[in-house]
């Protein structure tokens, strides 16, 4: 397994997200999006940043680069891929997964650190952990505020789509632990298959021990 | 062909939050202006030359769908003028 993490101008967590997978003994590697993927990618990350600036809306330009088309056909592929932060707006906006992830609630830029509730353990992001299991896993982000019409999210709740909640230390999910105004707590989702994820906080921030959390072990374990 | 410009404005839709026009609400009424509300919205004029004023609107409209907007978030018009010489 070796995956590529997909680098666009502004992306800055890139080399985060290799050096958690090489702690957790997963080959990764950057990738240049103008250079398309490697033919043999096992698994893509869409790493967190400020790619194009976050000109237009957040993630809205580098969706619409050519890689995506690739990562698209990837992902119907089987490929695992991982949107964080930055990617997981990428994501959104490509419509790998449902829905809209838009200005925080506070109109701030918020770096903290938040508890996150296992909703689906039966994901491979997920299988290291247990639902309901609470994990603290930090944000960074302005547009973080996840965004999708109420049927449709009536629609992704039934077929367990919601990966992670915001909630508190003893996993109530409350609007006091909801850091950015997300509909129904949400702070990671699902694609069409299992196998293609998104999520505002970063796994890739709570893996390396030294960094405090190693919560996020288990997320990026997926592509083990 | 003809020259037109679109105007194509991207708004969110009803229901959805938008906290940037609340702090700006906040901000006017900070410096005593007195306001029921406030929305906030893009608006791109796209200059374009097409052989009709309705070819001109498809293709704005096209734009808006693919990049402009997000679906679900916005709603958008396109008002198509022609673009003096």
């Amino acid at each position: 397994m070796t995956v590529s993490v997909v680098q666009f101008g502004g992306s800055n967590c890139d080399r985060d997200a290799v050096r958690a997978l090489t702690h957790l003994g997963i080959d990764a590697e950057r990738v240049w999006h103008e250079d398309g993927l490697p033919a043999d990618a096992e698994g893509i990350i869409l790493p967190g940043g400020f790619s194009y600036g976050d000109y237009l809306r957040a993630g809205a330009m580098a969706a619409r680069s050519p890689v995506m088309d690739e990562v698209r056909a990837a992902a119907e592929d089987g490929v695992p891929v991982l949107g964080v932060c930055n990617g997981a707006q990428i994501g959104s906006e490509s419509r790998l997964t449902p829905g809209a992830f838009t200005t925080n609630r506070s109109a701030r830029f918020q770096c903290e650190d938040v508890y996150l509730r296992v909703e689906n353990a039966d994901t491979p992001w997920t299988a290291a952990y247990d639902e309901g299991d609470v994990l603290s896993i930090p944000i960074a982000h302005g547009e973080g505020r996840f965004e999708i019409e109420a049927d449709r999210h009536e629609e992704l709740v039934a077929e367990n789509r919601v990966l992670f909640r915001y909630c508190d230390e003893d996993g109530n999910v409350t609007e006091e632990a909801n850091p950015n105004g997300s509909t129904d707590n949400v702070a990671g989702i699902l694609g069409e298959s299992d196998t293609v994820a998104v999520l505002m906080p970063h796994p890739e921030r709570a893996t390396l021990p030294e960094l405090g959390s190693t919560d996020g072990q288990g997320v990026l374990g997926g592509f083990a | 062909m003809t020259a037109y410009t679109a105007t194509v404005t991207v708004r969110l839709k009803r229901g959805v939050l938008d906290p940037e026009a609340d702090t700006t609400r906040k901000a006017l009424e900070r410096l005593g202006f007195d306001l029921d509300g406030l929305r906030s919205m893009d608006q791109f004029e796209v200059d374009l030359d097409a052989e009709s004023e309705d070819t001109a609107a498809d293709r704005a409209d096209e734009m808006a769908q693919r990049l402009l907007a997000n679906p679900t978030l916005h709603d958008y018009e396109v008002v198509v003028e022609e673009r003096g010489a």
